[in-house]
């Protein structure tokens, strides 16, 4: 399987509970790829895999390979810390830094790896306001509150924390669950014009989301992957009747 | 997740109303037929009636579809289905068309019977009219086999229309007093050929509509 990002077997554990259950799939560059799939089915747990979230929270474990760029990043030589610089993640509910400014959000990645060049330091934070398309929103007032600003402007703002740090992979757990359709639009826009940067990977109930931004589609259900696949195919005709019934909504 | 239950309904009502026109449309073509092949005016009303009743369906289920589309954002099989709907009605439509067609030039006949057993006409118009319900049934059972039988009649029709064309040219040739009937027969020829062409291109839909697989006539 070819894919900026390929999993091979990987299971995933929270003590007894087996999360994820030996997924195959190659996440390829410079696309979007959404994961969908009902509550509880693993889609949060997966990407979490990903970037060595999951294992920080306490009893659980993955076993399995994960490869970014051919590189395991589940091999006990890789540092887990740089793992997570480059596959930046964003969550579902924006989560700035509440005692931090507008600025200081958007170099926290930055400050945290070392970085005191105030010029570097500047022009991260205006680089990567730009890309997350927030800059001329808050370009005059970059030294209020992260909190100050609205839901969407926030998760914006989260998403230029993430890519500040310069990522290659941005994973985006339900990024527009809490934001209303302008504000997810918006998002979605931003999203589209990241692609060809990044690779980015969706998790996200909304299936019209994903019909509407993700290049792939992959549909999984009590922890396995069911079927991955271009999105335009996978709604049109997809090839497993569970993927038919689930996106159809008839799931009972 | 609970089931869509007013979407469900919604598509289940659709999928009647297509049904229906479907029917109605076999039963148009039928009539038309036999109207012409006896010359016999007690269905023309009933012909135009229907013909009526498929326009006011082709408007009532596209507006259904786009609806659906607009509210409940259908995908896969659903999807597939409410394409097909928009695009079947419209041939059924045109069917109905063809078949008032067939039944005017009957009304407006002059000659009260045909100046020859008519032969090749009954049979092109129960190779068409056999076609459109060849292509009913895999619709309305999403079943595709019937639609290869459709395609084979498809080739048969079109060769005999050619037939008819050059053999009521003849007789035209011959006597001029038989234009008025001939043209009429070749009018008839060329709306069952058309009727036929309607036929593909409903089985070509369901085809599309049961495998997501494009399929195109030759």
């Amino acid at each position: 399987m070819e894919g900026k990002i390929v999993t091979e077997r990987l299971n995933a554990f929270f003590g007894e509970v087996h999360a994820v259950k030996n997924v195959n799939m190659a996440i390829p560059a410079n696309a979007i790829t959404a994961i969908i799939g009902p509550s509880g089915c693993g889609k949060s747990t997966l990407i979490r895999c990903v970037n060595r979230m999951h294992e920080v929270v306490r009893g659980a474990k993955a076993t399995g390979k994960v490869y970014l760029d051919g590189e395991d990043i589940y091999d006990p030589e890789t540092d887990p810390v740089e793992v997570r610089r480059k596959v930046g993640m964003v969550f579902q509910k924006p989560n700035p830094f509440p005692t931090m400014t507008i600025y200081d959000n958007a170099v926290a990645g930055l400050r945290l790896n070392g970085e005191k060049d105030w010029s570097k330091l500047d022009g991260a934070a205006e680089d990567s306001l730009r890309l997350a398309a927030l800059w001329d929103e808050v370009k005059d007032n970059l030294g209020a509150s992260g909190v100050s600003i609205s839901g969407g402007q926030q998760q914006r703002l989260c998403i230029a924390r993430a890519l500040a740090v310069q990522p290659e992979v941005l994973l985006l757990d339900e990024p527009c669950s809490a934001l209303d359709p302008i504000a997810t639009a918006k998002i979605e826009d931003l999203l589209f014009d990241l692609k060809d940067r990044y690779t980015i990977a969706i998790v996200t109930h909304n299936m019209q989301q994903a019909a509407r931004i993700a290049d792939f589609t992959a549909f999984m259900y009590l922890g396995e992957l069911i079927e991955f696949g271009e999105t335009k195919r996978l709604f049109e005709n997809p090839e497993e009747e569970l993927t038919e019934k689930y996106i159809t909504g008839r799931f009972g | 997740m609970s089931p869509r239950k007013a979407y469900m309904t919604e598509l289940a009502e659709l999928d009647e109303l297509v049904s229906l026109m479907a029917n109605k449309t076999s039963e148009a073509i039928e009539l038309a037929v036999r109207s012409f092949e006896r010359l016999d005016m007690q269905f023309v009303d009933k012909v135009e009636r229907l013909d009526k009743e498929l326009y006011d369906l082709n408007i009532d289920i596209e507006k259904r579809c786009l609806e659906i589309i607009a509210l409940q954002s259908p995908v896969a099989k659903d999807l597939r289905a409410i394409g097909t709907y928009l695009k079947v009605i419209t041939d059924f439509d045109r069917i109905g068309r063809y078949a008032k067609d067939i039944a005017e030039v009957t009304a407006h006949s002059v000659e009260r019977s045909h100046f020859k057993p008519l032969v090749s006409i009954p049979h092109m118009a129960n190779m068409a009219e056999e076609m459109v319900d060849l292509s009913v049934k895999a619709f309305l059972e999403r079943d595709i086999a019937p639609t290869k039988q459709v395609f084979e009649l498809e080739d048969k029709v079109d060769s005999l229309y050619d037939e008819i064309f050059r053999e009521v040219i003849t007789y035209m040739m011959e006597d001029s007093k038989k234009i008025g009937a001939g043209m009429n027969y070749t009018l008839v020829a060329r709306y069952l050929e058309r009727i036929g062409d309607h036929a593909c291109n409903i089985s070509e839909r369901v085809i599309y509509m049961v495998t997501g697989e494009r399929v195109v006539k030759e």
